[in-house]
């Protein structure tokens, strides 16, 4: 089932929770809606299900118009943070739920329910375990019977809210793996909130950033990663330094020097350089490049960490180095950013409320 | 010597003294007195004691106190549901004050309610009066005495499952939508399964309320032998005529059916703890 | 009343949406007037009525009971009992909570059982077990009225032990819950620092839980001057002696008094009235220092 949202805006009581969104979903695709708290990812997805009403805008699914359909029409699969199961079922009634509910014309006969849930149950990996209750199940099985009962009513499109963000690390990093499992093998369009980058970057086809109310940019995880276009999706995913430059002809210049990048398309004027702290070359002598004086430095998995003061105004960086590196506190470190990328730097300051700016240069 | 603690060990004093002072007052207060009420009905053997719960007079009463509170606790658990549903879930003028209502029947003196009751559905009072010119009689019958038992049962009910409701999660009625329910199948099917444990417990508190009340209900009852004439009632009367031994034998039987209703209360509470969980 | 039903507020409805989590409109109406009917009817008029049977034949009348001197004994009589047992339920109330919410001792559900007793057994049945424990003719009791020429029963002790009974869960009720959920934290704190026993009490416990208390008295109260079952069994209905204003109440009633009746029930309703919005202000304004969960009395 395809998906196309458009313009879709949402208002809470004078506050605009959502900015005329537009965002079409394949076929089958695997959707990560990424972003802070507040950024309006939760309320896109339970307009999508029909928990909510936008204020204006629609969205379709497939080549139907579902604005106008209550939630319980549009036969979504939602799976909440808090797996709102339904404590005085069973795990095996719960699953079934969705299936006894329906008008008599189109219920599945009783013993057909019965093998659907337990065929779900088993895709889930919780066989054993129909005849407990929800409060008898860790946080991970309740999680995967709420799934196994959102697939239950064969979904147009799955939704997931948040559904790791109440499971502690290790379990979470086994049921993504598992999700993605399930979503391969039953080839549901499904869109799921998070707010963990890593767990977006992993799972999904494609990344949804999202901040304010507004869609910043969508594309798969090496896009979103590799060439962000804005100054807040550069600053959202993955580590990033920045530094406050000027643009003169092409030439990059960090006070009274240039840095050696050439920007030849970018007009003059300030700007923001952005750039990876991993993503550096170490030079020698400094002709053209950014210097500064090491400060702290501190171990990061295989490599160190270190803050670099730069200029007279000691503006700070991070960048990182390799874990033999010789460089000591108060050293003198050369490098250039291999890839990097400028933002017009009165974007910067409004850049999350205002439009996206044209990314410039790289 | 083993180190047996009857307590488990606390850096916090005062232990010996707030609870012998607790276990002293409890002995005074409820323990030995009701002790002394079932060595009183000892004393009977069973000659004694079994006309005085097989009699006609004392088998009315017995029937008339239980079917009257429980078709009152029945009613309270129906409206109960209601006005708990309406003062949580929805939001309108009034609506704090209403709520403050509800508990009247705690605050307001049994008497009080009994006169005031009596006098309104008495064949010449406010709503007496309107059923008066079609033969119907509320006040000294049955029906009157139903009415003062849903008066004071009422904030059971109402009281047990306004909390469980407030805290009922938005998510579980949204999960139940997006399955495709309607929202009587919600209410149906999710919603009042889970409020089931408060609804029982409410009912629970309000009929045994409603078995033992005298103040409200002697005015309004009519008190005919046989007729309209409740237990307590019927304890009184034997306590006026000095005859302790039969007034401690129908206190016993009430005893008895209080700690059972109690009984049942715990129980229901144990069940719904093991089954749903904590919260 | 019933017409603003709008809930919840939705700056435009204009869609066919409806939330899935509340009812149509039309229900939401309807439900409300329900309410509001049953209500009205249950609970207002009664408490309408006491009033307007009192003022029926004028404030002059109205006043006249005021000026009965059994009326007045019986005033007098329910202020002495109310004095007497709040305080000492109070007590009770204190430190059956310190022993019970602080500690874990075994029998500790039991004993919260116990307290709620008095809440399922019938106020005359609470009569009749002290008429068995301390009336003339039991052991007790005869020794206490021949050895020490103390009535106990058809006298106001009697009126006040019965009194005890009926309240002495609400001030322990509200305590238990709530202390409970404090946890021992505090007191702990304050002991490590060097404070006694008392002291703990004193400066931490007590700041801690004085509006629960203050909850709790207010209802004891409430309970302790209305009540009418157990106290008329014990009492005896000794005029001027042993009558409280509920009894006297239903005195005047039986004696087709009934403008006095309702004048003197109009007191006592006036009592919960004020009982109804003293609870509902502290319920409003210090919700979080009140025990929460079910409260049902």
């Amino acid at each position: 089932m395809e998906l196309s949202i458009r313009n879709v805006q949402k208002e809470f009581g004078g506050f605009n929770a959502l900015h005329e969104v537009s965002l079409d979903i394949r076929s089958g695709e695997l959707i990560a809606l990424l972003g802070p708290s507040g950024s309006g990812k939760t309320t896109l997805l339970r307009l999508i299900a029909g928990l909510d009403f936008p204020s204006s805008g629609q969205i379709f699914f497939g080549e139907e118009d579902a604005s106008r359909k209550s939630v319980s029409e549009r036969n979504v699969g939602f799976v909440f943070q808090h797996y709102a199961l339904f404590r005085h079922m069973t795990v095996a009634d719960n699953v079934a739920f969705g299936l006894k509910i329906r008008p008599a014309a189109t219920r599945p006969t009783r013993a057909e329910i019965k093998r659907r849930a337990l065929e779900l149950l088993d895709l889930v990996q919780l066989s054993g375990l129909a005849h407990r209750y929800p409060s008898q199940l860790s946080g991970g099985q309740r999680q995967r019977v709420a799934l196994a009962r959102a697939l239950a009513i064969e979904p147009r499109v799955l939704l997931l809210d948040e559904p790791f963000g109440a499971l502690d690390a290790q379990v979470r990093r086994e049921l993504r793996r598992w999700l993605r499992e399930i979503h391969d093998a039953t080839g549901h369009t499904t869109v799921f909130v998070t707010h963990d980058q890593e767990e977006a970057l992993e799972l999904a086809d494609r990344v949804v950033v999202m901040s304010q109310g507004r869609i910043e940019q969508v594309g798969t995880a090496d896009q979103v990663y590799d060439n962000p276009v804005s100054p807040f999706v550069y600053g959202f995913i993955g580590d990033s330094s920045t530094l406050p430059v000027r643009v003169e002809q092409g030439d990059v210049w960090f006070e009274d020097r240039s840095i050696g990048l050439r920007a030849p398309h970018v007009p003059d004027g300030e700007a923001t350089l952005y750039f990876r702290p991993h993503d550096v070359e170490l030079l020698d002598g400094c002709g053209g490049c950014i210097a500064g004086t090491a400060g702290v430095s501190r171990r990061v998995a295989g490599t160190k960490r270190v803050e670099l003061a730069i200029g007279g105004a000691g503006h700070r960086v991070e960048i990182e180095l390799p874990v033999d590196h010789p460089a000591a506190t108060r050293s003198r470190i050369a490098f250039r950013p291999r890839r990097w990328k400028l933002f017009p730097a009165r974007e910067l300051a409004a850049a999350p409320a205002t439009p996206l700016p044209e990314p410039v240069a790289a | 010597m083993a180190t047996f603690r009857f307590r488990e060990p606390s850096i916090i004093p005062g232990f010996r003294l707030t609870f012998g002072f607790t276990i002293f007052y409890l002995m005074v207060i409820v323990i030995i007195p009701i002790a002394g009420l079932f060595l009183k009905t000892f004393e009977l053997d069973w000659q004694a004691f079994y006309p005085i719960i097989s009699g006609p007079r004392f088998l009315a009463a017995l029937k008339l106190s239980f079917g009257a509170s429980l078709l009152a606790a029945m009613f309270n658990a129906v409206i109960g549901v209601l006005v708990a549903w309406v003062l949580v879930r929805y939001e309108f003028p009034g609506r704090r004050a209403l709520d403050a209502m509800v508990d009247l029947p705690f605050a307001l003196p049994t008497a009080v309610a009994g006169i005031s009751l009596a006098s309104i559905y008495s064949p010449n009072g406010w709503i007496g009066s309107l059923f008066a010119p079609f033969g119907i009689k509320i006040a000294y019958t049955p029906l009157g005495i139903w009415i003062a038992l849903v008066f004071i049962g009422l904030p059971f009910v109402v009281r047990s499952v306004q909390p469980v409701l407030q805290d009922f999660s938005k998510e579980i009625e949204e999960a139940s939508a997006t399955l495709g329910a309607s929202r009587p199948q919600t209410i149906s099917r999710v919603m009042l399964p889970a409020l089931l444990p408060a609804i029982l417990t409410g009912f629970s508190l309000a009929f045994a309320r409603a078995v033992g009340e005298y103040g409200s209900v002697i005015f309004i009852a009519g008190n005919l032998p046989r007729q309209t004439e409740i237990l307590p009632l019927l304890i009184v009367f034997r306590l006026e005529e000095f005859n302790y031994a039969a007034a401690a034998a129908i206190a016993a039987v009430m005893l008895v059916a209080s700690f059972i209703i109690l009984l049942a209360i715990n129980l229901i509470q144990v069940w719904s703890q093991r089954r749903f969980g904590n919260g | 009343m019933a017409d603003a039903a709008l809930h919840p507020a939705r700056p435009e409805a204009a869609s066919a949406f409806r939330s899935p989590v509340t009812e149509p409109l039309g229900f939401r109406v309807f439900a409300i007037g329900v309410t509001v009917l049953l209500m009205a009817l249950f609970l207002l008029l009664p408490l309408a009525a006491v009033f307007v049977e009192a003022f029926r034949f004028g404030l002059d009348k109205y006043l006249e009971v005021f000026k009965n001197p059994d009326a007045i004994g019986a005033i007098k009589l329910t202020l002495l009992v109310a004095a007497i047992a709040v305080p000492c339920n109070l007590i009770f109330g204190i430190a059956a909570a310190w022993s019970i919410a602080k500690y874990r001792f075994p029998g500790r559900a039991f004993l919260i059982s116990l307290i709620d007793l008095p809440f399922s057994v019938s106020p005359v049945v609470a009569g009749l077990v002290y008429i068995l424990l301390l009336g003339s003719n039991s052991a007790i009791g005869s020794w206490l009225l021949q050895d020490f020429g103390i009535r106990v029963i058809f006298a106001v002790p009697g009126v006040v032990l019965a009194t005890i009974f009926v309240t002495f869960p609400f001030i322990a009720r509200e305590l238990i819950p709530l202390m409970e959920d404090q946890g021992n934290g505090d007191e702990e704190a304050a002991i490590s620092l060097g404070a006694s026993g008392w002291q703990a009490f004193w400066y931490v416990t007590l700041p801690n839980v004085k509006w629960a208390l203050l909850y709790g008295v207010l209802l004891c109260n409430a309970r302790a001057m209305g009540e009418f079952g157990a106290v008329a069994v014990l009492s005896g209905k000794l005029r001027g002696e042993t009558v409280t204003m509920p009894l006297q109440v239903e005195l005047f009633y039986n004696e087709y008094m009934t403008v006095a009746a309702f004048s003197l029930a109009s007191v006592l309703a006036g009592l919960a009235l004020v009982t109804l919005v003293v609870k509902s202000w502290l319920e409003w304004r210090y919700a979080d220092q009140l025990a929460t969960g079910a409260r049902t009395h």
